[in-house]
């Protein structure tokens, strides 16, 4: 007899989700912190996308903000240059998502091109092929005068809010995790552990590698998109190699491997800049030393080397919270 | 200007591709010697325009100025900066992580170079801005034929030609040379011929750096102005040569570095866009036809 158990990853997201929403409409949380919980919510997604991709499959990818350029920019142009939505007609919410998912859809096909060199690249040189088409898509960006060029796509209307960034980080989760307990998940650590062993199983390795990157891509076009309406701007220096270097950090500081590092990470780190951003700027006016901006970045790379020299499996190793598995049946 | 192809542009390219080639011949040499994309090396370019930069207002302010013992020592202090700080970055950040999986060192040098781009740019007195780099040797036009020259790219293809024969000569025909290449080859098997390992490592990082160093101050001449993020461009076109080349490979490093110089000039003088994004394209045409590159050799998989 199999016994009924409670889906913990949704009571425990649903109680977040009540707590927040409670906590903000009664204004002891104020929109500050929600818009840093927004933005956290958003790298949720990027980084549990990213690990599907690095930490899952094995397949080193530099280029990760690449997709979420494409999602942003796809979504934005269709919401603000092509749809026109008046926010305030009845369908504008239909309508946004469509292009959030259409923005992902888009993300998701250059997933799949850029899957293909995979099957030919290994370790490092992919991580230069990726960090390359990052650096492509960006500069194509940068030069279609139609989506403004260097000035970025400006005049986004504002529609990501808490509650949709919320359930789409939700759904990110739920299905990178079933995605991962079931046997094409299987299949991907197995590449990850040892391709060769894997291809000799006889897993076909390419089929599993171009499906991680264009499910990656796709939540990644996701999380572009909603960032790009909850900013209302999308611009192509928002989407470099340093951005992914940031979700790079994250997972590898959450554990790759692990969604639920991936997570931890995701907040930890996008309160820990804000955190930097607020004290350097505190410490500069109080004391009236010429401390930049700058800082913030010293102490985010230092956090990155020293993680990779004490503790390269980062916060949660290889495991997983037990909110986020689906406990097998015995 | 003429057409694409003229004198003018070979010459261009050519200065592009010397400067690139120093700094190509670092990366291809760590990743022979211990299969790592030392991402930060274009980090040690950047340190070596900023130590010349230095260095040269140190010598305007102590002594009048005799530019050709000013331009000896400054190209003496790049080299200098380049090298002890890639070779306190193996010491520091790689070395720990020798025998862990690749992928930790190579995001520990991704960190290393976000670390020492951003530290100088927090640093009051460097700053993230751009600087106007002093002309170490004064400018002189030279002109031949329809092509103008000035002195500073002739200085840039002599100084990389020099330093790169050294190198040859280092390799082939001194011990550490030997050292070096025996540890490349194969590192169980250098150890049991009694070759330290790790100081023949650390001598790779030293003058890989250096070459980075020299390349800083044949840059910062060229474009007159230099900045914290200076290495970044340079630094990716030049891995490029080296993957073009065949990265672990010195003369390959050359060689590709000189065709990468002399494709970007061709490629810029018709089309700026195409200027920008021909070392990504060569990259992934490399790749996907001739991974190994023009003269690396392949290498099977071990079962």
């Amino acid at each position: 007899m199999k016994k009924f158990r409670l889906p913990r990853l949704l009571i425990v997201s649903a109680v977040l989700f009540v707590v927040i929403q409670i906590l903000h409409s009664r204004e002891i949380m104020n929109g500050y912190i929600l818009h840093i919980i927004n933005q956290s919510l958003i790298y949720v997604i990027l980084a549990v996308s990213l690990n599907l991709i690095n930490g899952i499959t094995g397949q080193f990818s530099l280029g990760h903000m690449g997709f979420a350029a494409v999602g942003a920019y796809v979504s934005g142009t269709l919401t603000s240059l092509v749809f026109k939505i008046n926010p305030s007609s009845p369908n504008a919410m239909p309508l946004f998502i469509l292009a959030i998912v259409a923005g992902g859809l888009a993300a998701a096909v250059i997933g799949i091109l850029i899957g293909f060199p995979s099957l030919r690249l290994k370790g490092d040189y992919l991580a230069i092929v990726t960090l390359g088409f990052g650096e492509i898509i960006r500069t194509v960006f940068n030069n279609i005068d139609y989506v403004g060029g260097p000035r970025g796509l400006l005049g986004i209307p504002k529609f990501s809010n808490f509650p949709i960034i919320f359930a789409a980080a939700f759904i990110t989760l739920v299905v990178v995790r079933n995605l991962i307990q079931s046997s094409h998940g299987r299949a991907m650590l197995s590449i990850r552990e040892n391709e060769l062993a894997a291809e000799l199983v006889g897993i076909d390795t390419t089929h599993y590698k171009v499906m991680a990157f264009s499910i990656g891509a796709f939540f990644a076009g996701i999380a572009g998109g909603l960032l790009a309406h909850l900013l209302t701007l999308a611009h192509p220096t928002q989407y470099g190699f340093i951005k992914s270097v940031e979700i790079l950090i994250m997972i590898y500081a959450g554990g790759v491997g692990s969604i639920t590092g991936s997570t931890i990470a995701a907040f930890a780190l996008t309160f820990l800049s804000e955190g930097l951003r607020i004290g350097i700027r505190a410490i500069a006016d109080t004391t009236g030393l010429p401390i930049g901006g700058e800082w913030r970045m010293v102490v985010y790379a230092l956090l990155l080397i020293f993680i990779m020299l004490f503790r390269t499996e980062g916060l949660m190793g290889n495991k997983e919270s037990r909110i986020i598995t689906i406990e097998e049946a015995d | 200007m003429g057409s694409i192809f003229s004198i003018q542009q070979v010459i261009n390219g050519l200065q592009v591709g010397s400067i690139y080639a120093l700094i190509a011949l670092g990366y291809t040499m760590v990743y022979g010697i211990v299969r790592l994309i030392n991402f930060a090396h274009g980090d040690f370019f950047m340190l070596g325009a900023y130590a010349a930069y230095g260095t040269f207002f140190v010598f305007n302010a102590l002594i009048v100025s005799k530019s050709g013992v000013t331009a000896f020592f400054v190209l003496l202090a790049s080299m200098a900066a380049g090298g002890i700080i890639a070779l306190l970055t193996n010491q520091l950040a790689y070395r720990p992580l020798r025998y862990k999986p690749k992928l930790s060192s190579l995001i520990t040098a991704i960190g290393v170079s976000m670390f020492l781009e951003y530290f100088l740019s927090a640093l009051p007195m460097v700053g993230p801005s751009y600087r106007p780099f002093p002309d170490v040797i004064p400018r002189v036009n030279i002109k031949i034929g329809t092509a103008t020259i000035s002195n500073i790219v002739i200085i840039d293809i002599l100084v990389a030609a020099v330093l790169m024969v050294g190198l040859t000569l280092l390799v082939k025909k001194t011990a550490l040379g030997k050292a070096m290449r025996a540890v490349s080859q194969d590192k169980d098997a250098a150890r049991l011929m009694g070759i330290d390992i790790e100081k023949g490592i650390a001598f790779t990082f030293l003058i890989g750096g250096a070459f980075a160093g020299a390349a800083g101050l044949l840059a910062g001449m060229t474009y007159p102005r230099i900045f914290p993020y200076m290495g970044i461009q340079p630094g990716l076109k030049a891995f490029i040569a080296a993957v073009l080349g065949g990265i672990g490979n010195i003369p390959g490093a050359v060689l590709g570095a000189y065709i990468m110089g002399l494709a970007e000039t061709f490629a810029s003088a018709y089309n700026s866009l195409i200027g920008e994004g021909i070392a990504f394209a060569i990259l992934i045409v490399v790749l996907l036809v001739r991974p190994t590159g023009l003269l690396g050799e392949k290498t099977a998989d071990k079962i």
